[in-house]
Parts: structure tokens; C-alpha cells; sequence
């Protein structure tokens, strides 16, 4: 191999510059632009103050996601006047949008890698902050504000400054019932939220080689919960087998083509990263959010923690959560499994298995809202619809649902969540919501348990479960 | 986009790090399809608390936000920026940012000034000490001043261009016409079109 050693985000990132000078940032060539209902209508409206047009509408693709209803009920005016503003200028600019009642429709960051537009080596471009979710193909993929998406919808580009380097190896085999959210989970509780601030994120190691699709694109996802300007991981076998015959991937010869591009892309022996986290796999656990960001997060095993600064304090009080207190031992009062974090097919069938011949705990509200209507339709070609509502779970229509407290589907202030959503934010599944970010799995086990739980609870007994494992604090529910 | 050389103004200390764009502007006021109208949304949820700092008379009419560390993480709403720029903030002061706010805030002429940790804490204990001292904040000078004392700050040279000229992106990009449209002339027939 000639020249220096180089990160799969520097090849990417290369082969994208259309225009670099000292002291600007590059300008970087667009190859797929995600827009939804909410952070689009002032760019559009930006385009045709000054008279522009968009560049490339075939690179270009809209979907209805954030506020669209998943149930029945009224839909709120405000909510419809956005979405109706999306049809129309998705008409006017020519560009071809999934709306509610599409089999198309879903969430923005799973109908791009479900059609097959999600591929190797893009950089790719959302005015959404989880884009994230799309590197797990090894694409650079980035969220924007609205002045950005009008930018790209004008000039196909984006000027950015280059970013600089984590590489979070995660090496081992991950223990029974941890999934790729504990594997994020547990890197932000280590890196911190804003430990990937200015950086792209490669997630490398056989933990995640071991990972499905759908599980690197959980990881992925998240990255902008530890503040990364992106996440990433090298394309394999597991990536060509999963996007090939989808309905955008590279067809014959093309198809060929494409591998031996993609087979170049992941990082050269040798080559440096800014910053090197590695994580042990084997010793990971299912994770629980105790707090109202993403890194204040323990495993199921702990309790929640003695606050450490006002921020602490101020999140407990928010959560009213008392330090000391066994994780197991909180009792939420929603479960919502959904999300584009984990709303995939997988995610489901995980949950589904999980619950098969269980019931929710009475007096608990669960729901799982799919990541778009295709995944539905898959699920219920599976019986995995049939499963969920025997459990007693509400089975929903495709969108972002209570991921965000912007449609029909919230908390109520001081109510509980168990949520395999990505934020834990005050407030943002519902005005005085709380929220405890989990796994499916974790999510599923504690709609039978009545409180926060592993699958292994629900197994042999709680108290059996626990007490079969080796080296573990113990806590009892 | 409104230039920015200088500003000088009182500040506000919202002395909290990791302040999300959910509590900047939570998502259920997001619904707006104009550009504007976002100030009174502006921390609507921390704003119902009497305590809170934006409720102290003292801070009215504060156009300097005075921040903790992280400021703008999570959601890549740019309506955050928009109700801060709404609300009448011309410029945040914190120990570090989240870089698609940084991003949006650059894009729309609010200025994201970064100093060390321990120089937002004499600001902020300045600005409870005495409500109405004034900070000057010269991008031109890059320094950050007050009656007793200034701060030098640094700001990557492109966007402190861009924001003292006021000069809008997508003008500054098409004059690049002849090296998009290059690169779109070499990028491989394979890649993928959503029409294709």
C-alpha cells in the first residue's frame, strides 16, 4: 500500500472535498440528504426568499417522522400544518416524500438504510442530530440545523471543518442479555457526554465486529450522546450481506464494483487516532439511566449513586430517585420500546421473545412503536405483533413517537418511563417526564417485573437469577 | 445574516452545564414553520420555576448569556438558536460547546465565545455581584472585556470572517459552481439515487 495510513472517516472525507484552501473549511459533496417535517420548513422557505432551487432532488429524500400520530385520536393543527408543509414543498421542489400512510413512511435514520440508500463510503447529511445512526455502514454521516439544510438543498455541499479522531475499541464477547445499547450506554457513562465533542468516532473491536446491522447502527446512533460529530464503523461482510438486494443497493457488475470500493475503506494498519478508549466487553452489563443525560447511567446492578456535584443533585431531585436505592427497585410507570435507536426488526424480536407467553405488570402502560411501517409490516408477517399485544403492549403505527414530547405520545409530569429512546432529558418525553434510557431487552423484562429487570430475572425467579452469577454486587429487588 | 464586530451588554448567568437544546427550547414548541417567534418559548419549562434566573427582573433586557460547560448538547434544533437571537442574546459565554450549536449559532451571527471554566466563573459572579456591570464582547479584538478586567479569546479565523462581514453561506459556496459541478461530473454512476 502506497502514501500514509489513514481512518476510514479521512477516506471518506477525502473523497468528498469538492473545494479545500488554507484557512476555510472544505466544502464537502453531499451524496444523500434526509429532510423531515421539523427542521426543514424555514429552509424551504430560505430557498425561495432567494429564488433558489434545489441541486439535486434525486439526492434527496423526505419522510414524516417526528410529529406524526402512532394511534388513533386527534391529531393537533399545528402538528398537520407542518407536515402539510412538508408535502408541499416536497412537491414544488420535486422531491419524493414518504407521508403518513405510505408503507414507505418511518423514521428518517431507519427508511434510509432500509431502502439500501444507507451505503459504504456517503457522506450523508439530516438536520437531525441521531444521522449519526447511518456511519454504522461506514458512511460519514452528520446531523445540521435548518440554515444547513437550506445550504444542501441549494448546493448539494456542507463546509466543514475536519473533525479530529476517537477510536473506542470495544474487544470480547459480550455477556448474555447485553446488547448494543449497553455497549453505548457504557461508553458514554466512560467517556462522558461531551467526551466526543469535535471528534469522529470509529468503534472498532470484536464486540462490534460481532454486532448485527441493526446493532451498530444503535451504537452509531448515540454518538451524539457523548457529543461526537459523528460515529462510524468499518463496512464487513456483515454490512454487504445486509444492504445487498435492497432496493437502492448497487445491482450485477455494480454490485461487484461497489465491494471492491467498499473492501478499501476501513482504517490502514498503523493509522493514528486523536484519543483511544477501550472498553472490555465481557465485563459489560445492562445498563440503566438513573439521571437526566445520557452519562449519568449505572449498570441494573447498582444503585443509584451518591450525587457528586449540583448538576447530580439537580437531576435526582428532578428524577426524585433517592441515592442507595437498588436500581431494581424502581418501578416505572410507561415502557416504551421504539425509537430510531431501537425500533429495528431485531430490536422487536428481542423483546418479543422475551415477553412470548408473559404478561405486562398490571397498572403499567407499555407500547412499541416500529421504525417504520415496512419493519410493521415484517413483524406482523412474524406473529411478533401478536406477542406484544397477548403481553398487553399497545402496537403502533411508524414514527418518533414519545422518543420526543412533540406528538401525541407523552409522559405525564412526574410519570416514569423504562425507554429504549436515546435522551433522558428533562422533559422530553412530556413536560416533568422521567425517563430511564434502557435496552429492549432490559425494556421487555421490566414490563413483566413491575420494576427494572433483566431477562435473567424473569428466568428462574428473581432472587435465583441474580444469585447464579458470579462477582456481582448484589441488590435485591 | 447581521455582522458582528462588537456588542456590549449585561449578562445573564445560567450557571449549569450540559444545558440541552431540549431545555433551551423543548420540542413541543417546535411546530413554528416561520423562522421567527421563538423568544417566548426560550427555556419554557426551567421559566415556570419563579427562581430561575431568566425570572429575576434584575437580568432583564441581559443580551450576554453566561453559561456551564457542554452548552447546547443533544437535539440539532436550530430553533435554539433562533429564540436565544429572539429572546435578544447576541452572544453566549461558556467553558465549551456543542459543535452542531456551535455550528448554528455561527450559520445565524449569535456569537459562541469560549473561555477557560474559571473565567465564566468570575463573569457570572460579576454579573450576580452587580446585575447591571456591562461586558463587551469584540470579535475583531477577540477579547472579551469589563470594568475591571478582560479576557482574550480565540475563534477559528473563517468563522470570525464571516460573521464580522455578516456574509450568508450558500452565497459564499456558489461561487465554487465550477468545482461542484466537477465533482458531481466524476462521482461514480453506482452510487445510489433516491429517483434511481
Amino acid at each position: 500500500m502506497s502514501g500514509p495510513a489513514r481512518t476510514l472517516a479521512e477516506k471518506v472525507w477525502e473523497r468528498h472535498v469538492v473545494y479545500r484552501a488554507e484557512g476555510e473549511p472544505d466544502l464537502l459533496y453531499v451524496d444523500l440528504h434526509l429532510v423531515h417535517e421539523v427542521t426543514s420548513p424555514q429552509a424551504f422557505d430560505g430557498l425561495r426568499m432567494a429564488g433558489r432551487g434545489v441541486r439535486r432532488p434525486d439526492l434527496t429524500v423526505a419522510t414524516m417522522d417526528h410529529n406524526v400520530p402512532t394511534g388513533p385520536g386527534v391529531v393537533d393543527p399545528v402538528s398537520v400544518k407542518q407536515m402539510e408543509a412538508l408535502a408541499r414543498n416536497c412537491a414544488e421542489f420535486g422531491i419524493e416524500l414518504f407521508p403518513t400512510g405510505h408503507l414507505g413512511q418511518g423514521i428518517v435514520h431507519v427508511i434510509g438504510p432500509q431502502m439500501g440508500l444507507t451505503q459504504p463510503g456517503l457522506f450523508i447529511a439530516c438536520g437531525d442530530s441521531h444521522t449519526s445512526t447511518h456511519g454504522a455502514f461506514g458512511a460519514l454521516a452528520i446531523g445540521i440545523g435548518t440554515s444547513e439544510v437550506e445550504h444542501v438543498l441549494a448546493t448539494q455541499t456542507l463546509p466543514q471543518s475536519k473533525p479530529g479522531s476517537m477510536a473506542v475499541t470495544v474487544e470480547g464477547e459480550l455477556p448474555e442479555g447485553v446488547s448494543a445499547k449497553d455497549v453505548i450506554l457504557g461508553i458514554i457513562a466512560r467517556i462522558g457526554t461531551g467526551g466526543g465533542v469535535g471528534k469522529i468516532i470509529e468503534y472498532r473491536g470484536s464486540a462490534i465486529r460481532g454486532l448485527s446491522m441493526e446493532g451498530r447502527m444503535t451504537v452509531c446512533n448515540m454518538s451524539i450522546e457523548a457529543g461526537a460529530r459523528a460515529g462510524m464503523v468499518a463496512p464487513d461482510d456483515t454490512t454487504f450481506a445486509w444492504l445487498e438486494r435492497r432496493p437502492h443497493a448497487p445491482k450485477g457488475a455494480e454490485w461487484e464494483d461497489a465491494l471492491d470500493d467498499w473492501r478499501t475503506l476501513p482504517t490502514d494498519d498503523g493509522a493514528a487516532f486523536d484519543d483511544d478508549v477501550v472498553l472490555d466487553a465481557t465485563k459489560l452489563r445492562p445498563h440503566v439511566s438513573w439521571g437526566t443525560n445520557p452519562g449519568q447511567t449505572v449498570t441494573i446492578d447498582d444503585v443509584v449513586p451518591e450525587p457528586t456535584n449540583d448538576a447530580a443533585e439537580r437531576a435526582l431531585a428532578y428524577m426524585a430517585l433517592t441515592p442507595g436505592m437498588p436500581i431494581r427497585e424502581i418501578r416505572p410507570d410507561t415502557i416504551f420500546i421504539g425509537s430510531c435507536t431501537n425500533s429495528r426488526i431485531t430490536d422487536l424480536r428481542e423483546a418479543a421473545n422475551i415477553l412470548r407467553g408473559r404478561k405486562v405488570a398490571a397498572g403499567l402502560r407499555a407500547m412499541v412503536v416500529p421504525g417504520s411501517m415496512l419493519v410493521k409490516q415484517q413483524a406482523e408477517e412474524e406473529g411478533i405483533d401478536l406477542v406484544f399485544k397477548e403481553a398487553g403492549f399497545e402496537w403502533r403505527d411508524a414514527g418518533c413517537s414519545m422518543c420526543l414530547g412533540m406528538n401525541p405520545d407523552k409522559l405525564e409530569p412526574g410519570e416514569r418511563s423504562a425507554s429504549t429512546s436515546n435522551r433522558n432529558f428533562e422533559g422530553r418525553q412530556g413536560r416533568g417526564g422521567r425517563t430511564h434510557l434502557v435496552s429492549p431487552a432490559v425494556a421487555a423484562a421490566t414490563a413483566v417485573a413491575g420494576h427494572f429487570a433483566t431477562p435473567q430475572d424473569l428466568a428462574g425467579g428473581a432472587g435465583d437469577a441474580r444469585s447464579k452469577r458470579r462477582g456481582e454486587r448484589t441488590s435485591s429487588p | 445574516m447581521k455582522p458582528f464586530t462588537s456588542h456590549t451588554g449585561r449578562a445573564l448567568p445560567l450557571d449549569r452545564a450540559d444545558v440541552d437544546t431540549d431545555q433551551i427550547i423543548p420540542a413541543e414548541h417546535l411546530k413554528r414553520i416561520e423562522r421567527t417567534g421563538f423568544g417566548p418559548f426560550l427555556f419554557a419549562e426551567w421559566r415556570t420555576d419563579p427562581s430561575f434566573v431568566l425570572n429575576d427582573p434584575r437580568f432583564e433586557g441581559a443580551s450576554i448569556l453566561l453559561a456551564g460547560a457542554n452548552f447546547g448538547s443533544g437535539s440539532s434544533r436550530e430553533h435554539a438558536v433562533w429564540a436565544l437571537e429572539d429572546a435578544g442574546f447576541r452572544a453566549v459565554i461558556a467553558p465549551s460547546f456543542a459543535d452542531i450549536f456551535r455550528n448554528n449559532c455561527g450559520k445565524i451571527g449569535l456569537l459562541a465565545v469560549e473561555l477557560p471554566a474559571a473565567s465564566v466563573q468570575r463573569l457570572m459572579d460579576l454579573a450576580h455581584g452587580d446585575p447591571n456591570s456591562e461586558l463587551t464582547v469584540d470579535l475583531e479584538a477577540l477579547r472579551v472585556s469589563w470594568s475591571a478586567g478582560e479576557e482574550p479569546f480565540t475563534i477559528d479565523t473563517y468563522t470570525r470572517w464571516r460573521l464580522i462581514e455578516g456574509l450568508d453561506d450558500i452565497g459564499l459556496t456558489l461561487r465554487r459552481e465550477a468545482d461542484i459541478a466537477r465533482h458531481e461530473a466524476k462521482r461514480p454512476t453506482r452510487l445510489p439515487s433516491v429517483t434511481g
